[in-house]
Order: C-alpha cells, then sequence, then structure tokens
C-alpha cells in the first residue's frame, strides 16, 4: 500500500463549472438507477481535470453530495487509487515508469534527467512552478520501455538524452508530440518484422 | 511460424487503420447476425470446442464460465464485464487491441452478450489507457451510428448498451471481484468467493467477466469454427495469443503467436534476440511478473503454453515475457518486482498487507548484501506464509517471484550474502551483533 495523504492548504469551496456539470451528468446517466455511487471515480476524474490535476476535500463533499453518497466513502476511493492527485501537482505532470522491465532498459537514467531539469524530489514543483514529477509502478508499455506519461500521453522509447529534450519543451509550456522517441511504429518490432509482411507492403 | 492468414489481429501493427470502414474490410461485422441466429448453445458449445482459455492469467475455460451465467433472466439483469485493466509489468497486448482492433472487442462484446443474455456491458479499462479509451469510445459511437449498437444491434434482434469506465491505477483492479468493487463506486478490495459472479456480481446481479484479448478473438473463432482454433497450438492449450517480448532484447515487440511456440523461437526470431548473443541470458520471466522466472538452461527447450510453464513451476500468465541478461543484477531485478507488489497491495489481508513489504526490505537487503544467511530461508518462509492465506490471487502473484528467485538462484544470494553477525572477524559492527553470543565466540 501507498500512503496518500490531501494537502495541507485546502480551498473552501468547489462546485463543477458548467462544462465539467454536464459530462458528470451524462456519466451518471451510464449506471442502472439508484446506482449513481459508480459514477464517483469518473466524477473524481472531472473534478481534478476542473481544479489543475488536482482533488482538494471540497470536490469530495461537493461529489459526495452530487451522488447522494456518505462523504466518506468518496474520501476512502479518492485515497485508495493512485491516479487521483491529492495536492496540487505541476499543469505537466511528469510519471516515470520504473518497474522492472523499464528499470532493466534504464528507467533510472530518466529519473535522473527528470532531478536534473525539474526537481532534486519527487512530487516538488520546478522553479517556474509549472511540472512536477513523480515515480510510478507499470504504466503498461512495457515493449517500449524506457518511457513516461506527461498529463495523458506516453512518450515511448525514450534515453537520457530524450528526456531531457523533451522536459525542456514542457518546462517552456510546449507540449511534446507523443508516442516513440525512436522512430518506431506503434508495437511492431523495429526493422525486424516477420509477421504481417503483406499488409506491411500494401 | 504461424502462417499470416491464421492470425485474428491482422491490424496488430495498425498497417490498415481501425475505423469501421477498414474493420469491416478485414471481416468483422460481416455476419454477425447468422452467427446469433444460430443460438446461444451453438455459441457456448463452438467456444468450448475451441478450448478457449482466458487470456487474462489464469486461463479458465471461456465457454466453460459462460455456460455458468443462469439460463433464464430472473429478477436481476445479466452483465457483461470486460477486463482491460492491464497492468502485470510485462504486459501491454490490451492497449493494442483496444487502439488498433477495437470493433473486434466491440463485436465480441455483443456477441458474448447476446450468449449469456446481457444487455449491458461495461468495459473497465484502467485510467492510464485515457487516450486509448479515448479511441475505443470513438470505435464505439461509430458503432452506435451505424446501429450495430444500442436497441436490436447489428439487426441480431437483441439489444447492447456499451459503456467505458475508467480505472485510476490500482493494480489490484485487475482481480476480478476488485473489479466489481470498483465499478460500484468502491475502493478495489476483492470479494471473497463463493460467491462466484457468475450468479452474485455487479450490483449483485449475475456477472460475467472477460479480459480484451479473449472477448477479441470471439468473433473470429466463431467464424472460422470452433475446430480451426482448437487445431492451432496443442490440447488444452489451443488457439494463438499476443505475446509481448520486453527487457534485454534487440527489437522488444508485441506478436501473435501460436500458442506453444518455443520461447527461443519467440526471442530469438521475433524479438531479435537477446543483447549480447543468447549466450548473454539470464533468465526470463514468461508470463508477466507474478509468474516465477526460468534460468536460461532451461529457456533453451521451452515451449510457451499454459500446461508446460506450469509443469516448469510457472505459468503462462498474460504472456508478457520479460527477458533478462547478465548485465542486470537478478536480486535487483526482484526487488524491484516485489516493490511494485508492496505499492500495489490493497491492504485488506495481512499477510499480503505486511508481508508484500517484508518480502520488498528483505530482497533490497539482499541485493546490497548485508543480510544474513538465516534470512534467506526465513525469506522463503514469509513467501510460505502468504501464498494461500489471502482472499484473492494477489498473495500468490507477489510471493511466487519471489520463490523462483530462491529456486533458481540460490546461490547468488548466498554467495552475496555472506554476512554472519556471530563470527568474529564482524565484531566491528556492534550494532547489529548479540553481545552474549559474541563472548561465547570469543
Amino acid at each position: 500500500m501507498s500512503l496518500r495523504r490531501p494537502a495541507k492548504n485546502q480551498p473552501e469551496n468547489f462546485e463543477f463549472n458548467s462544462s465539467s456539470l454536464e459530462a458528470a451528468k451524462s456519466i451518471v446517466a451510464n449506471y442502472p438507477e439508484g446506482k449513481q455511487q459508480s459514477a464517483v471515480m469518473a466524477l473524481l476524474y472531472i473534478a481534478q481535470k476542473q481544479n489543475d490535476n488536482w482533488i482538494p476535500l471540497a470536490a469530495m463533499k461537493y461529489i459526495a453530495k452530487f451522488l447522494d453518497m456518505p462523504y466518506i466513502k468518496v474520501y476512502e476511493v479518492a485515497t485508495f487509487y493512485s491516479m487521483y492527485n491529492l495536492s496540487p501537482v505541476g499543469k505537466y505532470f511528469v510519471q516515470v515508469c520504473t518497474t522492472t522491465p523499464c528499470m532493466i532498459r534504464g528507467a533510472n537514467k530518466l529519473v535522473e534527467a527528470c532531478k536534473e531539469k525539474i526537481s532534486e524530489n519527487e512530487s516538488e514543483l520546478s522553479n517556474n512552478k509549472n511540472c512536477s514529477w513523480m515515480e510510478v509502478e507499470c504504466l503498461g508499455a512495457c515493449v517500449n520501455a524506457p518511457m513516461m506519461q506527461i498529463n495523458d500521453d506516453y512518450y515511448e522509447d525514450l534515453d537520457k538524452e530524450k528526456t531531457l529534450k523533451i522536459l525542456d519543451k514542457v518546462l517552456n509550456g510546449e507540449k511534446p508530440v507523443p508516442g516513440s522517441y525512436r522512430g518506431r511504429v506503434n508495437n511492431g518490432p523495429e526493422n525486424n518484422r516477420k509477421t504481417l509482411m503483406d499488409l506491411k507492403n500494401a | 511460424m504461424l502462417k499470416d492468414q491464421d492470425r485474428i489481429f491482422q491490424n496488430l501493427y495498425n498497417d490498415l487503420g481501425p475505423d469501421l470502414i477498414s474493420s469491416q474490410k478485414r471481416g468483422d461485422w460481416i455476419n454477425t447476425k447468422e452467427i446469433t441466429e444460430k443460438g446461444r448453445d451453438w455459441i457456448i458449445n463452438e467456444i468450448k470446442d475451441s478450448q478457449l482459455r482466458g487470456r487474462g492469467g489464469a486461463g479458465f475455460p471461456t465457454g466453460l464460465k459462460w455456460s455458468f451465467a443462469p439460463k433464464e433472466i430472473g429478477s436481476r439483469p445479466h452483465y457483461l464485464v470486460i477486463n482491460g485493466d492491464e497492468s502485470e509489468p510485462g504486459t501491454c497486448k490490451d492497449r493494442d487491441i483496444l487502439r488498433f482492433e477495437p470493433h473486434k472487442l466491440i463485436e465480441g462484446c455483443l456477441i458474448a452478450s447476446y450468449a449469456i443474455q446481457a444487455h449491458v456491458c461495461y468495459i473497465y479499462i484502467r485510467g492510464e489507457y485515457f487516450i486509448d479509451g479515448q479511441k475505443l469510445q470513438k470505435a464505439i459511437d461509430e458503432a452506435y451510428e451505424k446501429k450495430l449498437l444500442g436497441k436490436n444491434a447489428a439487426g441480431t434482434g437483441w439489444d447492447l448498451d456499451i459503456y467505458i469506465h475508467y480505472g485510476a491505477g490500482a493494480y489490484i483492479c485487475g482481480e476480478e471481484t476488485a473489479l466489481l468493487e470498483s465499478i460500484e463506486g468502491k475502493k478495489g478490495q476483492p470479494r471473497l468467493k463463493p460467491p462466484f459472479p457468475a450468479l452474485i456480481g455487479l450490483y449483485g446481479c449475475p456477472t460475467i467477466i472477460n479480459n480484451v484479448e479473449t472477448i477479441a478473438v470471439v468473433p473470429t473463432i466463431l467464424r472460422r469454427g470452433g475446430k480451426w482454433f482448437a487445431s492451432l497450438g496443442r490440447e488444452k492449450n489451443t488457439g494463438t495469443k499476443i505475446f509481448c517480448i520486453s527487457g534485454n532484447v534487440n527489437n522488444p515487440c508485441n506478436v501473435e503467436e501460436e500458442m506453444n511456440i518455443p520461447l527461443k523461437e519467440l526471442i530469438e526470431v521475433h524479438a531479435g534476440g537477446v543483447i549480447g548473443g543468447w549466450d548473454n541470458l539470464q533468465a526470463v520471466i514468461p508470463g508477466g511478473s507474478s509468474m516465477p522466472l526460468i534460468p536460461k538452461d532451461k529457456c533453451e527447450t521451452l515451449t510457451m503454453d499454459f500446461d508446460s510453464l506450469m509443469a516448469e513451476k510457472s505459468g503462462l500468465g498474460t504472456a508478457g515475457v520479460v527477458v533478462i541478461n547478465k548485465d542486470q543484477d537478478i536480486i535487483r531485478c526482484m526487488a524491484r518486482i516485489a516493490r511494485f507488489y508492496k505499492h500495489e497491495s490493497c491492504g485488506q489481508c495481512t499477510p499480503c498487507r505486511e508481508g508484500s513489504g517484508w518480502m520488498w526490505r528483505m530482497l533490497e537487503r539482499m541485493s546490497r548484501g548485508e543480510a544474513s544467511k538465516d534470512e534467506i530461508e526465513m525469506l522463503g518462509d514469509v513467501t510460505k506464509q502468504i501464498e494461500g492465506h489471502t482472499i484473492c490471487a494477489f498473495g500468490e502473484g507477489s510471493s511466487w517471484p519471489v520463490q523462483g528467485l530462491l529456486r533458481h538462484f540460490k546461490d547468488e544470494i548466498k554467495k552475496r550474502n555472506k554476512f554472519d553477525p556471530i563470527v568474529k572477524e564482524n565484531k566491528d559492527i556492534p550494532y547489529l551483533v548479540d553481545q552474549h553470543l559474541l563472548d561465547k565466540n570469543a
């Protein structure tokens, strides 16, 4: 288990804006009547998106009321799942996978790059306040290792140099192009494809 | 090597595009109606004949699972839930299905829903795959537009709605009952079984849960016949499987191959060989991180299917092959996997919550050579205390890789960890020494 604590400085109030409200209502409609609690995970995402990538306690209370469920149940869910940020993170949130398949292909170099460029410690804002990083467990792109995720996008087949370049862009407030950074096409073997050759040449 | 025309996932590398029109060109959705007209029993029997086993790790026969669903809809509706919470380190097959072959999955959902009489299907996708989930959503929208979903889906007379539910970074939600808890909007903590989800599952209703890959191969099996699928691979380990080959190989890749393919062929032919040559191979994790590793000498002749790996005291799991060469420190690799399990334990059962942390800390010390000889046996003991003493299979998943390390690399650990607190030479490390023992030996 991992220890997750809400931030010390919490805003007083939270409310969905009109677009969040609309999204929330359409998600609640996906579940049977009376089972609106199912929507809590999606609603926490919506709150996180609206509130600069993190979820304040006020948002949990708001969602509890919205779904007519006890506040503690929302709190439980928000603290259980690791993708809900309970304290402020950068606008660009860098997650470096360091689980074994990435580790043996040099994920520690990516961590070094993050330490050099962003901040010495995990979950600490960069000097210009727009970026933070952390080590995470397997992100499920093992054949493209080592890799990292910035907000929703995957950046694959990296090494230290490429990571430094990506982070430079991010720190300048630009969004780098996601995908493989070795020019690889999806998950096929590089320069060594033996299968489905007719389609490749078609 | 498997012939190209026998590959189910023709668009695995996205040569053709994942949209509906290209999918139809590949044969998806052409005669869905005719398939369902043959009836539920025919579908379930055909899947039974194909001997398809679940692709999510446990390898449970799919046809048998479907036959557990109640024959008639009672007072409670039936549900189909698709498990796309792919988080096993070394595995990234479902992601490619979601983004490149979404219509195979959607059509499979329709056929499976019809077979088990479900009108609602939830597809649970791990939160990190948000972009890939969006691609699936686009495909679902396309299908709704062309009346392949919704009321009278694809002209079959069956109503089906599909919704995507995103997870939020919890590995444990890949366990089927934890996944149900998660859809219900709770913490993902597994339920006790029985009752099994086929009778009491989502919202207390009969629910069938299948992996993404399992459902995505169903339409092709029904089109080409269970016999065709059963003719590939070998008895009880039939068909094709997407293998993910990662780690220290020259060309890490996903590839669809026949079951029972030799591991060496998989690595040498498809993945371009081990970095530094075959002789530089140290060990292979054959089925995602929770399966025990296999040392090099056994890799020569090993074939990849459920039963032959079971005979090697390992397992096919999700078929995520992680190749580790001799440049890596095997104890550190396993210590990192132990850290993964420590992080992902849901905290419900004490042996797993506490034990996974113990195993991690002991392995970390062993990798630095700071453990005593006795601790090697103690570590084995800890794994035995966890295994079989938890609600779900996470206990086994976290202790098996450590047991594999102890089984095959005990000498390596012993060589590195010679620390013995009661011998004289170590007198200069007073903080770990039992003083009274020291006096006796002095």
